[in-house]
């Protein structure tokens, strides 16, 4: 009987450990450089060095050289040499070892790495603050009281955010409950009616995912508030956040439609099916995670607004659950108020806890949503 | 490759064959000088073509002659593409399904079809792909059960799926798909069913299964398939027609009994095509 020798299940592609420790050193390197770059003028200038009566550095104050040719300093100014040299570095690496073809690629990666770390700067900054500074305005009473009978310069402990949660989460989801069925048939009509009007609509979508904030509040209040309910709610607050909504749920389900193969409308169409038979039971459903993606941009849109609710909502501190009737209070409202009528430390916790608990809203709901549409093959 | 057009002849005279008239099953189908166009390009010209109750036609031709162009003016799928002309009559059962007054859906419920690309509703699983003809149609069917496994015993596919009928039609493989494409379009028991290319994105093992299927659909139904593949012609067909454009619109050559069109065609351009001079 012979055995069979198995070998030892490798991956030979994957660059040696050597080749990642030249690599490595090579970024330590350009760190090094970058920083002597920077600081080494400095630390020369410190230190005391008696220079010999000869050298012009005695005369002349070592610049620093980074600074001097393009007056950035500190540590965007180590940043930037820091990504040049590493650059310029691992690019005569590579021409050296391998062609310029290789070379090109190297310096194409390390612009791509570029870009993700500028992306990634602001958002990992933005939340890291907002954890912060947020979490000392966050305690267990923030969720069962609100603030109409406290002010935002009461200490932290007082009061709370309840009715902003709850005024937020009604009106998003009566935004939401308007805005899906008109933005998802707008969709329709552009995929698949595909009517005369079709150009036309297109373009209007696309100019109102344009419009100011504050345009749809003050078209709200102009056209509903003044001349027909004469009351700020809720609801106008709704209606505001409707019109920013509508156009991006539109334009995201038209591009989701619009992935969906033309074969499965023929094949329901083919099986004897209407159009409508065929929209309702083959293209929306294998659409249904697109849609899902519609739905959390169009409320990511929305929920942050603060400049519509200002104006057609009344801005209520008191728990309002009727969106039909009295000033209706939401996070982002509560977060202006804290921040612009306060002025203390108490004031600024409370902004910053809004801030946190709207953020891990927006996280628990956007994690929701993916799960609810990840469920099902779609 | 040259093929040798004894073998095809002798692939198709061993097949039996059915002649129209001792098979009374299905529907019967004839165009009358059906012309199609795309916005301005004529793309099939004057296609005359009887499709007897209970046969199978086998349409070939080299690529962009127009047949797939005329298997879709057969059920009204030409018209789903907006730019789409037509001229002429299709008679099924003796009425022109173009006429005014002529619900679509209902022809299409009796003209069947499977695509050139397996595509099952992704949405759904096995079981509800091969029942979802019924809802889309809005058919009231009782027996679900038993209808579902008559098809997918028809189509081949019953004892390698019956166990998983409530996984995603996604989790087969290309041939199983494509079978499952064709339980689909049984489930509302069309009279005739149309197949566009049905194997040419398949393995030759799938493709013997699907041709398995044919034969055996073919006792109880009118069937049409276009194919490049002229050895599955001979296999499965009774009737040939061939189809050729010489750069204006596609026109039909030939229409001749299958085991003739590979041992004695009547035309040049056919005996050049099926012994593989050209094409």
């Amino acid at each position: 009987m012979t055995t069979q020798v198995i070998p030892k299940p490798g991956k030979p592609w994957e660059v040696s450990v050597k080749e990642r420790s030249k690599t490595g050193s090579l970024i330590v390197l350009a760190a090094i450089l970058a920083g002597a770059l920077v600081k080494l003028p400095d630390l020369l200038d410190e230190a005391v060095v008696k220079f010999p009566d000869f050298l012009p550095w005695d005369v002349v104050k070592l610049p620093n050289i980074v600074e001097a040719l393009t007056g950035i300093d500190g540590k965007l100014g180590f940043a930037i040499s820091f990504f040049l040299i590493a650059t310029g570095l691992t690019f005569f690496r590579v021409l050296r070892t391998s062609d310029i073809r290789a070379a090109k690629d190297t310096l194409l990666s390390s612009f791509a790495l570029l870009g993700i770390v500028l992306t990634l700067i602001p958002i990992v900054s933005i939340v890291t603050t907002v954890f912060i500074k947020g979490y000392k305005g966050i305690h267990p009473g923030l969720f069962f009281n609100d603030m109409a009978l406290n002010s935002v310069n009461d200490p932290i402990k007082e009061g709370g955010l309840l009715h902003a949660l709850l005024g937020t989460t009604l009106m998003v989801f009566g935004a939401l409950l308007i805005s899906f069925p008109i933005g998802v048939l707008t969709a329709l009509y552009l995929t698949e009616i595909r009517g005369k009007l079709a150009r036309p609509i297109k373009f209007l979508v696309q100019a109102m995912s344009g419009v100011p904030s504050i345009v749809a509040g003050l078209f709200i209040l102009s056209s509903l508030v003044y001349p027909v309910t004469k009351e700020l709610s809720g609801i106008m607050g709704s209606f505001a956040l409707t019109i920013l909504m509508i156009p991006t749920i539109a334009r995201t389900a038209e591009e989701m439609l619009r992935l969906i193969p033309n074969d499965l409308r023929e094949a329901g169409v083919a099986l004897g099916a209407t159009q409508w038979r065929t929209i309702s039971g083959v293209v929306l459903p294998a659409a249904k995670s697109g849609l899902v993606t519609a739905i959390i941009l169009g409320v990511a849109r929305i929920i942050g607004e603060t400049a519509p609710l200002l104006l057609v909502t009344g801005g209520g501190d008191a728990l309002n659950a009727n969106p039909t009737s009295g000033p209706m209070g939401s996070l982002p409202y509560y977060i202006w108020k804290a921040f612009l009528t306060g002025g203390t430390e108490e004031a600024f916790a409370r902004a910053w806890g809004g801030m946190l608990v709207l953020l891990v809203f927006i996280f628990i709901l956007f994690g929701l949503a993916r799960f609810l549409s990840g469920r099902k093959v779609g | 490759m040259q093929v040798s057009p004894s073998s095809l002849a002798s692939v198709a005279g061993n097949r039996e064959q059915r002649v129209p008239g001792t098979n009374l099953i299905g529907s019967g189908l004839e165009t009358r000088g059906v012309h199609a166009w795309f916005g301005t390009k004529h793309v099939l010209s004057d296609v005359s073509l009887d499709f007897a109750a209970g046969t199978v036609t086998a349409l070939i031709g080299p690529s962009g002659c127009g047949k797939s162009t005329f298997l879709r003016t057969l059920n009204r799928m030409h018209e789903f593409i907006p730019t789409a002309a037509l001229a002429g009559e299709v008679l099924l059962d003796g009425k022109d399904i173009y006429a005014p007054g002529t619900d679509v859906t209902k022809i299409r419920l009796r003209v069947g079809m499977v695509f050139q690309k397996p595509n099952p509703f992704p949405s759904m699983t096995i079981g509800e792909n091969v029942l979802s003809g019924l809802k889309l149609a809005q058919l009231k069917k009782n027996n679900t059960d038993e209808l579902l496994e008559s098809c997918l015993t028809r189509a081949g596919l019953w004892s390698e799926v019956k166990d998983r009928l409530r996984e995603h039609g996604g989790a087969l493989s290309g041939g199983q798909q494509q079978r499952l494409c064709i339980a689909r379009s049984l489930a509302v028991e069309p009279q005739v069913l149309l197949m566009d290319e049905p194997c040419s994105a398949l393995d030759p093992g799938s493709t013997f299964k699907i041709e398995q299927t044919i034969s055996e659909l073919a006792k109880s139904m009118t069937i049409v398939i276009v194919t490049h593949n002229m050895q599955q012609a001979a296999r499965v067909s009774d009737y040939t027609a061939f189809f050729l454009s010489d750069g204006g619109p596609g026109v039909m050559v030939e229409n001749s009994p299958t085991s003739k069109i590979f041992s004695s065609p009547t035309d040049k351009r056919t005996e050049d095509y099926v012994t593989g001079r050209f094409g």
